[in-house]
């Protein structure tokens, strides 16, 4: 282990201190985790080191003409987001614990959660977790602790990769988690309507869903208020410039992916979760909650509030994991959508749609190209069906410098030919135009 | 402070039982302990406990506690005045602030509680 700096003879001392050879130190790791050697290269000076990372960093795409959504999306970031977000008071800013010393951040931090408020028209907001999919498994887990109820019910238009995450959260817990199969483009309501009973925690929904369709839950959210059940709703902020609010609907816990507003597409993230509720739910809801008081000579002031719930003073029984939060892409979010107002997001939101309208019209004139849902309403992302598998397709595309779309074979059976399409306000008419020949020609 | 007539356990919750039913607090040691309480999550009416069982949240601005049921019982009655006044518990922990009614279903839970001679002694040795 030579990146410990003790020397081979410090390491036997120690162990004939304690009495124990390296093989008996370690024993407690099954045998198959441990590894046979460690082999590695020798090591490399710092020209060759750049040299290798640029090597490898050119195996990026990085020119693509971006058609890839699901979840994640090419939106415009203004310059000054980056600028803004840049500046060491808020770069380097750590945990607000001591509020005295941290106004700054803390009022970043409201004004955020004020905003993800405005957004939802949800009455509360935390400040923030790590990304749509654990919002979504925190969503739930929130809606198991209010009801005490172990059943949840997903509808399998949700994100498969929110579903993938969930699953793995709860793949050890007592949860019944029961997924309804997404047959026309909407979510399976009948089904939901069917299976949700007394024992129901919640069910989750997402809008627009993953293929695009954009739905309206106020059914689903009466017949789950009827079982004492909750709705939640993951939801697409830059959606929400245009549709109907997920409280509009009767959701009871909203999450979301923040990375539309003002976060680039990395892989991988640092993204950003959201989520927000109604008040009387406010004390099962994970993750910091930053208030607005008055300080002791009656100035206005910014604390972390309902810390006792956390996790460094409720420990085992904290409502979450959540400590070093996404803080950094709360603010970006805060700083994107300040800049866009309220104007320019609804403009934004009104370009995705109507571009990706124009987008659907010009792809599916082409011969051999098929809507895959007929005659449901989109908000910036489609269904296509393609006469051969859509991963092939999507290949062909990226030799022509296209990021053509997301392959629905990958998490749908029977959707092998299907490509999920996905249309910013970044897209130009020229844009589309080029994909659309580009598809033509590999069809 | 420490009431006669009422019993003890050692996470400062107290019981005065009447008959089959025992109404519980916390005591005034613990409310002292914890500070000005700021909310109070009070247990489902008929949720069943055995001795010892997560029954309520106190939160006071530093911390949050668990209280744990003193007997085994059913809770047959919550003081909802707490959910809008938690600070009755430090106002009249005893009286006022008391926090739910248990049916006890096991009389022999309440054997292993303190009365407030030895209550007084486990606290003085904090």
């Amino acid at each position: 282990m030579p990146f410990i700096s003790n020397t081979p003879q410090q390491q036997e001392q120690m162990l004939a201190e304690i009495g124990l050879t390296m093989d008996e130190l370690f024993d407690d790791v099954p045998r198959e985790l441990m590894a046979e050697a460690f082999d590695l290269p020798r090591g490399l000076s710092e020209q060759e080191t750049r040299n290798r990372l640029m090597e490898l960093a050119e195996k990026n795409a990085t020119h693509l003409t971006c058609f890839l959504g699901g979840g994640f999306y090419d939106h415009f970031i203004p310059a000054a987001v980056h600028s803004i977000v840049s500046r060491s008071e808020f770069y380097t800013a750590y945990t607000p614990y001591q509020p005295e010393l941290s106004q700054g951040v803390l009022q970043a931090t409201y004004e955020y959660q004020s905003m993800i408020c405005r957004l939802t028209e949800m009455e509360v907001a935390n400040a923030s977790l790590y990304d749509g999919g654990t919002a979504l498994y925190e969503a739930m887990m929130m809606a198991l602790r209010i009801t005490d109820r172990n059943k949840v019910i997903v509808d399998d238009s949700v994100n498969p990769i929110y579903r993938v995450m969930i699953h793995s959260y709860t793949q050890n817990l007592k949860i019944e988690l029961e997924q309804t199969h997404c047959e026309d483009g909407l979510t399976n309501r009948d089904q939901i309507l069917r299976i949700i009973d007394d024992k129901t925690a919640a069910v989750i929904v997402q809008n627009p869903n993953f293929f695009g369709c954009i739905d309206e839950f106020s059914d689903i959210a009466e017949a789950a208020h009827d079982k004492g059940s909750l709705l939640i709703v993951s939801s697409y902020p830059v959606s929400l410039g245009i549709l109907k609010t997920p409280a509009a609907m009767g959701a009871d816990i909203v999450t979301g992916e923040g990375q539309s507003l003002g976060i680039p597409m990395s892989f991988g993230g640092p993204y950003l979760g959201f989520m927000a509720s109604a008040k009387q739910y406010v004390r099962k809801m994970p993750g910091r909650i930053a208030g607005e008081t008055l300080d002791i000579s009656g100035q206005k002031a910014y604390v972390l509030t309902l810390q006792t719930r956390e996790q460094h003073i409720r420990r085992d029984k904290a409502t979450s994991n959540i400590c070093s939060n996404e803080a950094l892409c709360a603010l970006t979010a805060l700083v994107y959508l300040s800049l866009l107002g309220t104007e320019g997001l609804r403009e934004t939101a009104q370009l995705c749609a109507d571009k990706a309208k124009y987008a659907y019209k010009r792809l599916t004139a082409i011969p051999g190209v098929e809507p895959h849902f007929r005659g449901k309403w989109f908000f910036n992302e489609f269904v296509l069906d393609l006469p051969y598998e859509a991963a092939d397709v999507i290949a062909k595309l990226i030799e022509k410098r296209f990021a053509a779309g997301f392959p629905l074979g990958r998490y749908y059976d029977g959707m092998e030919n299907s490509i999920l399409i996905s249309v910013t306000e970044k897209r130009t008419k020229q844009e589309i135009g080029m994909l659309a020949e580009a598809l033509e020609s590999v069809l | 402070m420490v009431i006669e007539g009422l019993l003890y356990t050692k996470d400062h919750e107290w019981a005065r039982i009447d008959a089959d039913v025992a109404t519980i607090g916390i005591t005034d040691y613990a409310q002292q302990m914890l500070g000005e309480l700021v909310f109070v999550e009070l247990p489902d009416m008929g949720k069943e406990c055995a001795g010892h069982d997560e029954l309520a949240v106190v939160e006071s601005t530093k911390a949050a506690n668990d209280i744990y049921s003193p007997v085994a019982g059913k809770v047959i009655e919550v003081n909802g005045e707490l959910e809008s006044q938690p600070e009755l518990i430090n106002k009249d922990c005893y009286n006022a602030g008391w926090i739910c009614k248990l049916q006890i279903t096991d009389t022999k839970s309440v054997e292993s509680l303190m009365d407030s001679k030895r209550y007084e002694e486990y606290i003085g040795g904090y």
